[in-house]
């Protein structure tokens, strides 16, 4: 049987999405699957389009799986537009000349921004903001410009004038409307918003009607209001909207809508039944959807129905969304005007807070019709399910947006009344069953939870709701969340980091007789140890700490395969004189020692027995090194590049800051080892990206990436925060790292810990950058504390003869251990193997 | 081999030589022992192993970390963390049993009996 074709015009976000969705079906196989795509890369991620300014590649926001398309035998037809559709010949014709055959046809074509007919809209600095090219082309704009204006305050518009406020612009937005987000919001909220917008410096003109745009004076183009007034700017951004890119269906003559858009039916079926439509184009009851939930549930129900299944209806769509603006929080849920008949609402404003709450209510009060938050959106989760699934409101409704003081806890939804299939996640189509089913599979944590079902990883907008399930779900199925230490202790690391905080604990003892049974374990005394150290910062080898210590902290050195062990002394950044070089080289030579370069830019000196330790150590010092803190689970290196000292490229001095921040934090206990790197460029030669705190120069500052690792699962650190100034970098991580010593469990590592952080990133952000907690200046000055009771452990070591004695390896002789045995390979030492030893090829 | 010696109490150090709950290993006739000095409401026990690790084949015992698993004094391999009973030397983990010498303290000193 020869195959199926199938076409499919536009490989944008719900293209894409359709295709992978067809991919895994078993019919896929029967089809010839070849798209077009139109611009010169395959999909990326358009709603997280603004981040191509903030340090995201094209690569970064590529939505293709490695391989994709190979696998899946998809034809991608790059940089070739479909130009016209024969519907006799069932043919595309592209405007490369090709004729390509097809049985079902797929339109994906999405919008364009819609610019309206004014006079001089076709200048060269006048922009729209869709694809990678159209952001090219503003930073290219942008570059030449002093001031910027964004035509258009909705959604879309926003986000460009906050592109356009860190692109360094003079930032103003002109609406047409008396308020901005005008869809989506009432009048309270628009005020609320526009006073928040303005207070970050972006000018906001609203019911401007912009008649002309003719030369500036004292910029490149003056836009001529009808009230009389103008504006003055060197570039202009239209957002006004979007319209459905449907000219291919017009010439097709597919049944269309008044005002644009290619009628579906449940099916996403067009007027001819081989030829779907879906996504931004595709109109369904008369309603066009611009958001990528609803387009994803579109492409699901084409394939369905595609493959002959037939299985699936689309039947609208919730457009509730939640954003965040500038950083400002705000969320529209359902009907948010209150034009449902006989509504009425609950307003709260603080405008000490600048927050704004309200709730529409039916006409017998009993259940949510829509919603409106500004300046604060945590309910949004709880709110919407309550919409969507027709929970009864609790006897006061407004209780539900009134702040909580004291003990007056808002009142629980209880997400057990959500049913089965309520959506908790919208962007990644993710049911409550379908949490609940991973939970019954197994799964105890919300990380785990995040990465199985995909919940919760795009905007982040439900993973309170995504925690709730989770626990409610464990709760049922008996399973005790137990966040027990061990036997000793029943409590978490967080907690015991916080009883040995408030109590002042400086000891096991005092910490296990007050709060725990038993003697203790490998377990609970290393943690504790760590704790001590976190917070009170004693030297790690005081009789009272000494038993508590892996062998590796006991020692201050690595313990190898063999029982020798390691000596890492600190190189900050990285960077190291000769003399340095030769003092190493020739203690090394002296204690014959196997020296490697590490991966963490320093220097490794491996096979020396518990006795040499202090030997090597004092001539170290005296070489000006000191503890190299290899051994702890604690801030290990800060790795650099040249920077701009040397480097052509360098915008900052890399070295330099990986200098400061490494003798900052040098010696700091964690709950795991933490990695830093800076960065003096873009190109990134350090990998900051790859580690737990990475900092990437920039031409005004620094960029803060968070929470990456390598190892055994590597992740990408997340941008954390831009073009900060010295001051404020060492600030947010001063707060970031002082957070994660109090909160992680023991030997979790940062990415892991942010990941089942309720809230993510942004929350992060929140109590970092905005302190919402309350907890920021705290956090700084324990921090504080830290840095200035920083001692090298090994040079107080070996300045107290108490302590050298316990660096024998006998305790009533000073033999060594004969099991110890090396043999040379390539030029140095290396521990014998067995059957080496037996041999006795001793080469020391 | 000294075939005294290993009739006999030998003594090894002087009972301060010893921190609570720290290992030291001492060397007796030709055998490695890993001696620990544990507190247990208010008083203090001695307990002496071998210094062997029979998994990573390295004398490490006595560096390990001491406490108490499910009833049992133990002391964790600094390696790969198998436990050790300090009374018996059976490994909680494998079905295997390091050997344990009987300790005392006499007058002062920390004596050890190979036996
Ligand atoms: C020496 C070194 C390898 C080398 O010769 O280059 C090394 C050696 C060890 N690494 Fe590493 N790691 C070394 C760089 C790295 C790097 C690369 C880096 O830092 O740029 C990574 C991946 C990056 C990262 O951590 O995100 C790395 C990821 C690990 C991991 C996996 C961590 C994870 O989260 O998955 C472990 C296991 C662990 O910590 O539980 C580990 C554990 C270890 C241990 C401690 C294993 C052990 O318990 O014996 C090794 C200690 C050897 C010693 O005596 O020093 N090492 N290790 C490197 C020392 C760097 C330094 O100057 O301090
Ligand atoms: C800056 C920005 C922020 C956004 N933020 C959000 C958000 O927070 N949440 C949200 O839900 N949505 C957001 N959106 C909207 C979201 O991006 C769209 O809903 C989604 O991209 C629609 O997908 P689509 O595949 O229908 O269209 P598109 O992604 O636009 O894809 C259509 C593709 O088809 C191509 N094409 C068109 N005609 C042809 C032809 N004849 N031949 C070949 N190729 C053709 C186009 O070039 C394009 O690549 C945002 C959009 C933008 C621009
Ligand atoms: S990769 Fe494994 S073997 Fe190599 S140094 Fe790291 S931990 Fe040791
Ligand atoms: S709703 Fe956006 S990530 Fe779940």
């Amino acid at each position: 049987m020869s195959k199926q074709k199938l076409v499919v015009i536009g490989n944008g976000m719900v293209g894409q999405k359709f295709l992978e969705q067809f991919a895994a079906k078993e019919q896929a196989s029967n089809f010839q699957i070849t798209t077009f795509c139109e611009e010169p890369r395959a999909a990326y991620d358009r709603v997280h389009l603004s981040e191509y300014f903030s340090g995201k590649t094209a690569e970064d926001l590529s939505l293709v799986a490695e391989g994709f398309f190979e696998t899946s035998q998809v034809d991608i037809r790059l940089g070739d537009k479909a130009v016209a559709i024969d519907r006799n010949n069932k043919e595309v014709k592209s405007a490369k000349g090709d004729l390509i055959p097809y049985d079902k046809l797929v339109l994906a074509t999405g919008s364009y921004p819609f610019v309206p007919p004014i006079p001089g809209k076709d200048r060269p600095e006048c922009l729209v903001y869709r694809t990678i090219e159209d952001l090219e082309a503003i930073k290219a704009t942008a570059a030449k410009s002093r001031v910027g204006v964004v035509v258009g305050g909705g959604l879309l518009g926003l986000e460009a004038a906050k592109a356009l406020k860190d692109l360094g612009l003079e930032t103003h937005v002109v609406e047409f409307a008396p308020r901005l987000m005008a869809v989506q919001i009432d009048e309270g909220g628009g005020k609320m918003l526009r006073a928040k917008i303005e207070e970050l410096g972006v000018q906001v003109h609203t019911g401007k009607n912009t008649r002309e745009i003719v030369d500036g004076d004292d910029c490149t183009l003056r836009m001529n209001f009808a009230d009389e007034s103008h504006l003055e700017t060197d570039l202009i951004l239209f957002s006004a909207g979007i319209r459905p890119q449907d000219e291919l269906a017009r010439q097709a003559d597919l049944a269309m809508g008044e005002r644009g858009g290619i009628t579906i039916n449940n099916y996403c079926q067009t007027s001819d039944e081989d030829i779907f439509a879906i996504g931004e184009c595709a109109l369904w009851n008369n309603r066009i959807f611009g958001l990528v939930a609803p387009g994803y549930q579109m492409s699901q129900v084409a394939a369905d129905a595609i493959s002959g299944e037939f299985s699936s209806e689309f039947l609208g769509a919730d457009m509730s969304t939640k954003l965040k603006l500038m950083g400002v929080d705000v969320a529209s849920i359902g009907d948010a005007h209150g034009m449902t008949k006989g509504a009425q609402s609950y307003i709260y404003t603080d405008e000490h807070n600048q927050v704004y709450k309200k709730i529409v209510v039916s006409e017998d009060g009993k259940y949510l019709l829509g919603a409106v938050l500004v300046g604060e959106a945590e309910e949004y989760g709880t709110l919407l399910q309550m919409m969507l699934n027709d929970i009864e409101l609790p006897e006061f409704p407004d209780t539900l947006i009134l702040p909580q003081r004291g003990d007056s806890a808002a009142p629980a939804m209880g997400v057990d009344k959500l049913p089965d299939s309520a959506q908790i996640c919208s962007c990644n189509n993710v049911s409550k069953g379908d949490l609940c089913c991973a939970v019954q599979g197994g799964i105890t944590e919300l990380g785990e939870l995040k990465s199985t079902t995909k919940a919760a990883t795009s905007c982040g907008g439900c993973s309170a709701l995504v925690g709730q399930v989770l626990n409610a779900e464990l709760e049922k199925l008996g399973i005790e969340v137990k966040k027990d230490l061990c036997e000793h202790f029943p409590y978490s690391r967080q907690e015991l980091y916080h009883l040995v905080r408030v109590d002042g604990i400086r000891s096991f003892e005092e910490l296990i007789s007050k709060h725990g049974k038993g003697k203790g374990c490998d377990i609970c005394k290393p943690t504790t140890a760590s704790i001590l150290a976190s917070c009170w910062n004693d030297h790690i080898i005081e009789p009272a700490l000494a038993g508590l210590q892996d062998t590796n902290d006991y020692f201050m050195a690595n313990m190898q395969k063999d029982g020798t062990y390691s000596v890492v002394p600190r190189v900050p950044g990285g960077e190291i004189t000769p003399d340095g070089l030769i003092a190493i080289g020739e203690i090394g030579k002296k204690y014959n020692l196997y020296t490697k370069i590490t991966g963490g830019q320093r220097i490794d000196l491996f096979g020396a027995q518990s006795h040499e330790l202090p030997l090597i150590w004092k001539e170290l010092i005296d070489a000006g090194f000191e503890s190299g803190h290899a051994y702890g689970k604690s801030m290990r290196t800060v790795k650099s590049c040249v920077g701009s000292t040397w480097c052509r490229y360098g915008v900052q001095d890399s070295v330099g800051m990986a200098i400061l921040v490494e003798q900052r934090y040098r010696g700091i206990r964690s709950p795991h080892k933490v990695k830093l790197a800076v960065s003096g460029c873009t190109r990134e030669c350090a990998e900051a990206q790859s580690k737990d705190i990475g900092v990437i120069a920039t031409e005004k500052g620094w960029n803060l990436y968070l929470c990456g690792n390598g190892g055994m699962k590597p992740r990408h650190a997340d941008l954390f925060a831009s073009d900060l100034d010295d001051e404020t970098l060492l600030k947010y991580i001063d707060r970031f790292f002082m957070f994660y010593i109090k909160t992680a469990d023991r030997l979790q590592r940062t990415s892991v810990w942010m990941d089942n952080l309720e809230g993510g990133l942004d929350y992060l952000r929140d109590v970092v950058i905005n302190d919402s907690l309350g907890i920021a200046a705290e956090l700084e000055a324990q921090m504080n504390h830290l840095v200035d009771t920083y001692q090298c452990e090994w040079k107080t070591t070996i300045e107290d003869p108490e302590k050298m004695k316990r660096f024998r390896h006998f305790v009533n002789s000073d033999e060594k251990d004969s099991n110890v045995v090396f043999v040379k390979e390539r030029g140095q030492i290396r521990p014998a193997r067995d059957d080496e030893k037996r041999i006795e090829t001793v080469a020391v | 081999m000294n075939a005294k010696a290993e009739l006999s109490w030998v003594p090894v150090c002087e009972l301060d030589d010893l921190l609570t709950n720290v290992g030291v290993c001492a060397k007796v006739a030709d055998r490695q022992v890993a001696i620990f000095k544990i507190a247990d409401q208010g008083k203090t026990t001695l307990y002496a192993i071998d210094n062997h690790d029979p998994f990573s084949k390295a004398n490490v015992l006595s560096r390990g970390i001491v406490g108490d698993l499910k009833g049992h004094n133990v002391v964790a391999s600094p390696i790969y963390k198998q436990h050790f009973c300090l009374e018996t030397g059976k490994c909680l983990e494998e079905d295997t049993q390091i050997p344990v010498y009987k300790v005392r303290e006499n007058a002062g000193k920390v004596e050890v009996f190979l036996g």
